[in-house]
């Protein structure tokens, strides 16, 4: 599995000797790979009006393209405000409950992204093809893809201490821009134009990975919601800053304290371990069914609902568990 | 099988709701109250068995590409989907299914001639389990207020109440018989539920024939007694459940609600659920989203939201939490009627008990709850489940509805019920399965006249029977929790995908968290602790007891091979690779290596639907 960002073909169907020799050194001899765009048809031929654009398939014979569009953005980040919105809403009837949930969309970007995520495993795992990703910037829903799609795929990846290797790969190093896109959350009225909810939208994702796997992830809900906390504003250094190149600017890393040391001390780790993990050596393929997907609850009402019941009902199967 | 399988028919399929899968091939059997379907085609042999009285609509689709289709619609909201290879075993089919599904008379009921390996007296015994005057000494009556009288052991009183029932001491029988002849159908206020702590009672009854200006100085009397069985308490509830409206309009033709200026110290209240023809069509919707292939998830939640749904769900668990508040918080009396007093006010009152009293949920008490507002208080089961052929009108899905309430409350209090999700699911597909006596007819005096306590079986010895895997594992006692307070904010309802997509398996988290709990061990041995406390703490006839402890199958959740099988991710027409096949759960070549087998994955929800069916044979419990 490959990830990038889009090739800057341009108006003028600009080609590049050099890309199109990296891209054919992969594939062997009559050998197929795909692309996958998470960008529309439309929106990717769009582009290259501003020096973007797409593998002309004349270049890239090898490499069929598949489009998989996935929102991204303001637009993301617009669908994420009026999902919180809908739930800090008390004076909700049911239908107009269900009504914002569905206009806010975020459930159905779960579905895309769940869905492409599986898409780019299936080439890797069914068809034993390559497969590239890329977006526009190759920063975003690239980085969301090709994480996911290793949780899917890599028994490895859902250890805690390989799901924290695959934070700092994926998502880390190959330049999320944190610093821009986990700004001020959803509850701010500054509407930056860089802020947007992937890494949420991945965390949602592996959520809803836990729910119907509920043995194969070695790590819990807690996890993810630490993270999430993180990602917006911590006492750590590893979320900060846009990419390797600021955070080496910023000497994060003589000036800063990792989460991940502390998250792995003995007395942390316990609290953010699945009690039911059992090694899964198979791929997880979730079902993205509307009824599979549900609103994560641990998240969005987290503030709004008491969950005691629900601690008690963990507790008790931590306790059954370990009894056992 | 039972010898008696009136035909079969080779080469049929079965096809599932994704067109990509390879269908099922195989034969099918029609017996005298099943047909089963053999899978030969997979490694292992699977059976899939409907019950005829579980069976709701046949119908013959036209002819495809594959043959002769045949849809069938059940109850328990199994679809399934054969396909036949000629026309005129199709129609045999067509027509004997028909005729299967839809009794005439009530004798044509399974339960008249199921016939277990059990002896007389066991038989007997299993009738007797559940004692309702026990539940009311449990609370304390008869007390200094309230008697239980037998007014109405020749039904004289009411035609649909049970012989015995709970009314205030100071109810004179003028008083009584009276009421009754002001309230619809005889069903005067009689007592739902005790509270001991506050002397607050949950009464129930049904509409009063007041019409604009009637009065009825028994009622009016009978309202009072109530009252002032409360002397805590300077007033009390009167609750309609229906709209508003719908009550004004029942005063046109004589009936309607109670004035407050000629009931003293009333206060009057409407609490607005919808009828049954609404929660029908409520619920024909929400199948119809549920059966969509490959929804976005726009088009599954506005069809949610379209059906009304999980509105009317939350309409009846804020009546039954308004219930509940009334007489825990308020320490005031409560008096619950709908039109007849045997659907709304079934749902709001059991509710409200469960909600109130812990004892309801536990396995006995769950069943006392059931036995007392829903069988002993007249809900017709027979219309409102469509046990015989009749008036499509009177089916509802009342008691489903119940059930889905009651499912939302352990979604909120994981740790508070005795009993799971599967024990819901099989009361649910036992009411409309016609198996067991304590479902059928209408009321008590129709089943003494079926004689249903001498010639058929109670379903609740054969639930305990079962505690072992019907129980939570996260249950913490009787003691844990006393009153539950719901939260029922839109968001705290969830869409129940285990009852109305219950036979879609892929739907489904893919390892059962719920099997690897219940064979925890040490949870079996507490378990074990508690019930012999319970059992010496209420004086209950116990039914049979499990004579040994079933052996688990090993939590087989990792390493199953059937999970290793991607669904459908396609958002369009499938890519197709070199070699021609589409890439995608369908590519043939993907099937060759990983042929979706769904059974041996041991105990997963879909699984249970097997257990039940097989349950319904004579005895013997046949898996694949």
């Amino acid at each position: 599995m490959l990830r990038s960002s889009q090739p800057l073909t341009g108006p003028n169907r600009k080609r590049c000797r050099e890309d199109e020799a990296l891209l054919g050194t992969i594939l062997d001899e009559g050998e197929r790979g795909f692309i996958i765009d998470t960008r529309s048809a439309q929106a990717a031929k769009q582009a290259r009006m501003t020096g973007g654009g797409t593998e002309p398939k004349s270049s890239y014979s090898q490499w069929r393209r598949l489009h998989r569009p996935m929102e991204r953005g303001r637009p993301l980040q617009e669908s994420f405000i009026k999902l919180v919105e809908a739930c800090n809403d008390p004076s909700l009837s049911m239908d107009r409950w269900l009504g914002r949930l569905e206009s806010s969309r975020w459930l159905s970007h779960v579905k895309a992204a769940l869905s492409t995520a599986c898409l780019a495993a299936q080439c890797v795992d069914r068809e034993e093809s390559n497969v590239l990703v890329h977006g526009a910037e190759g920063t975003d829903t690239t980085l969301l893809v090709t994480a996911l799609a290793q949780v899917i795929l890599d028994p490895s990846c859902r250890t805690l201490a390989g799901f924290q290797g695959l934070l700092e790969r994926e998502w880390i190093e190959a330049g999320h821009p944190f610093h821009l896109r986990c700004a001020r959350s959803a509850s701010s009225h500054a509407r930056l134009k860089q802020e947007a909810p992937l890494f949420l939208l991945f965390l949602d994702c592996v959520w809803q990975l836990s729910r119907q796997f509920p043995f194969s992830l070695e790590f819990g809900e807690h996890l993810l919601l630490t993270l999430f906390d993180n990602a917006y504003a911590s006492a750590y250094g590893t979320f900060l800053c846009n990419s390797e190149k600021e955070r080496s600017l910023c000497k994060v890393k003589e000036s800063t304290h990792s989460l991940w040391a502390w998250l792995n001390q003995p007395e942390e780790k316990h609290k953010f371990l699945n009690p039911l993990y059992s090694h899964n050596a198979l791929v997880i393929w979730p079902s993205v069914e509307p009824q599979s997907i549900q609103l994560w609850q641990g998240l969005f009402l987290r503030w709004i609902r008491p969950s005691q019941h629900l601690d008690e009902a963990w507790e008790e199967i931590q306790r059954l568990v370990k009894e056992n | 099988f039972p010898p008696l399988a009136v035909f079969q028919v080779e080469n049929v399929k079965l096809l599932d709701r994704y067109a990509n899968r390879k269908a099922a091939n195989g034969t099918l059997y029609l017996t005298a109250t099943h047909l089963i379907y053999v899978d030969a085609s997979a490694e292992v042999r699977k059976e899939t068995w409907i019950l005829h009285h579980h069976i709701c609509s046949v119908e013959k689709l036209p002819l495809s590409t594959a043959g002769y289709p045949l849809l069938i619609h059940c109850k328990n909201f199994h679809v399934a989907h054969f396909v036949l290879g000629q026309e005129r075993e199709c129609h045999d089919v067509f027509t004997s299914l028909l005729k299967l599904s839809q009794p005439v008379k009530p004798e044509d009921l399974y339960a008249f001639s199921y016939n277990p390996k059990m002896s007389k007296e066991n038989r007997e015994i299993g009738w007797k389990i559940i004692d309702l005057k026990l539940d009311y000494q449990r609370m304390g009556i008869p007390n200094d207020y309230w008697e239980i009288t037998d007014l109405n052991k020749d039904y004289e009183v009411c035609s649909t109440y049970p012989p015995e029932i709970v009314v205030p001491r100071a109810a004179t029988k003028a008083v009584v018989m009276g009421s009754s002849k002001f309230r619809s159908r005889g069903r005067i206020p009689v007592l739902s539920y005790f509270s001991k702590e506050n002397n607050a009672a949950l009464c129930r009854c049904s509409q009063p024939l007041a019409g604009f200006s009637a009065r009825c100085p028994e009622d009016e009397r009978m309202l009072q007694a109530i009252r002032e069985a409360n002397p805590g308490s300077p007033f009390m509830y009167v609750v309609d459940t229906r709209p508003k409206l719908n009550a004004m309009a029942n005063r046109a033709a004589g009936k309607g609600y109670e004035n407050e200026d000629n009931y003293e110290n009333i206060r009057f209240k409407f609490i607005g659920i919808e009828n049954i023809h609404v929660m029908r069509n409520s619920l024909q919707k929400l199948l119809e989203v549920c059966e969509m292939k490959s929804p976005s998830m726009s088009d599954f939640l506005t069809g949610l939201e379209n059906s009304g749904w999980l509105r009317h769900i939350k309409a009846v668990m804020d009546a039954g939490l308004f219930l509940a508040k009334a007489v825990r918080e308020e320490k005031a009396s409560v008096l619950v009627h709908c039109s007849d007093g045997w659907d709304r006010t079934a749902q709001v009152c059991s509710l409200a008990g469960l909600l109130l009293d812990p004892f309801y949920r536990t396995f006995k008490g769950f069943m006392v709850l059931i036995e007392k507002e829903w069988i002993a208080m007249g809900h017709k089961f027979s219309h409102r489940c469509g046990h015989l052929d009749g008036d499509p009108k009177e089916v509802s899905p009342v008691f489903t509805q119940f059930v889905e309430c009651v499912w939302q409350l352990m979604q909120q209090f994981p740790c508070s019920f005795e009993f799971n999700e599967r024990f819901l699911l099989e009361i649910h597909d036992h009411v409309y399965s016609c198996q067991f006596g304590n479902f059928l007819g209408t009321c008590h005096k129709e089943r003494e006249d079926l004689k249903i306590f001498e010639k058929t079986h109670s379903l609740w010895p054969f639930l305990l029977e079962r505690k072992q895997e019907l129980r939570n594992p996260l249950y913490k006692g009787f003691t844990a929790y006393k009153e539950l307070q719901p939260n029922t904010l839109p968001f705290s309802f969830q869409f129940w995908c285990g009852m109305y997509n219950r036979f879609d398996k892929g739907m489904h988290p893919k390892q059962c968290v719920l099997d690897h709990l219940l064979s925890c061990r040490s949870q079996r041995v507490k378990l074990e602790e508690d019930a012999s406390e319970l059992e010496n703490k209420l004086p209950f006839l116990d039914g049979p007891l499990p004579s040994e402890l079933p052996s688990f199958p090993k939590a087989g959740h990792a390493a199953s091979k059937a999970l290793d099988t991607p669904e459908d991710y396609g958002g369009g027409a499938p890519p197709v690779l070199s070699n021609g096949t589409p890439l995608g759960a369908g590519g043939a070549a993907v099937d060759q290596e990983h042929q979706e087998n769904l059974c041996p994955h041991s105990q997963d929800l879909g699984d249970s639907m097997e257990l039940l069916e097989c349950a319904g044979k004579d005895g013997n419990a046949q898996h694949q």
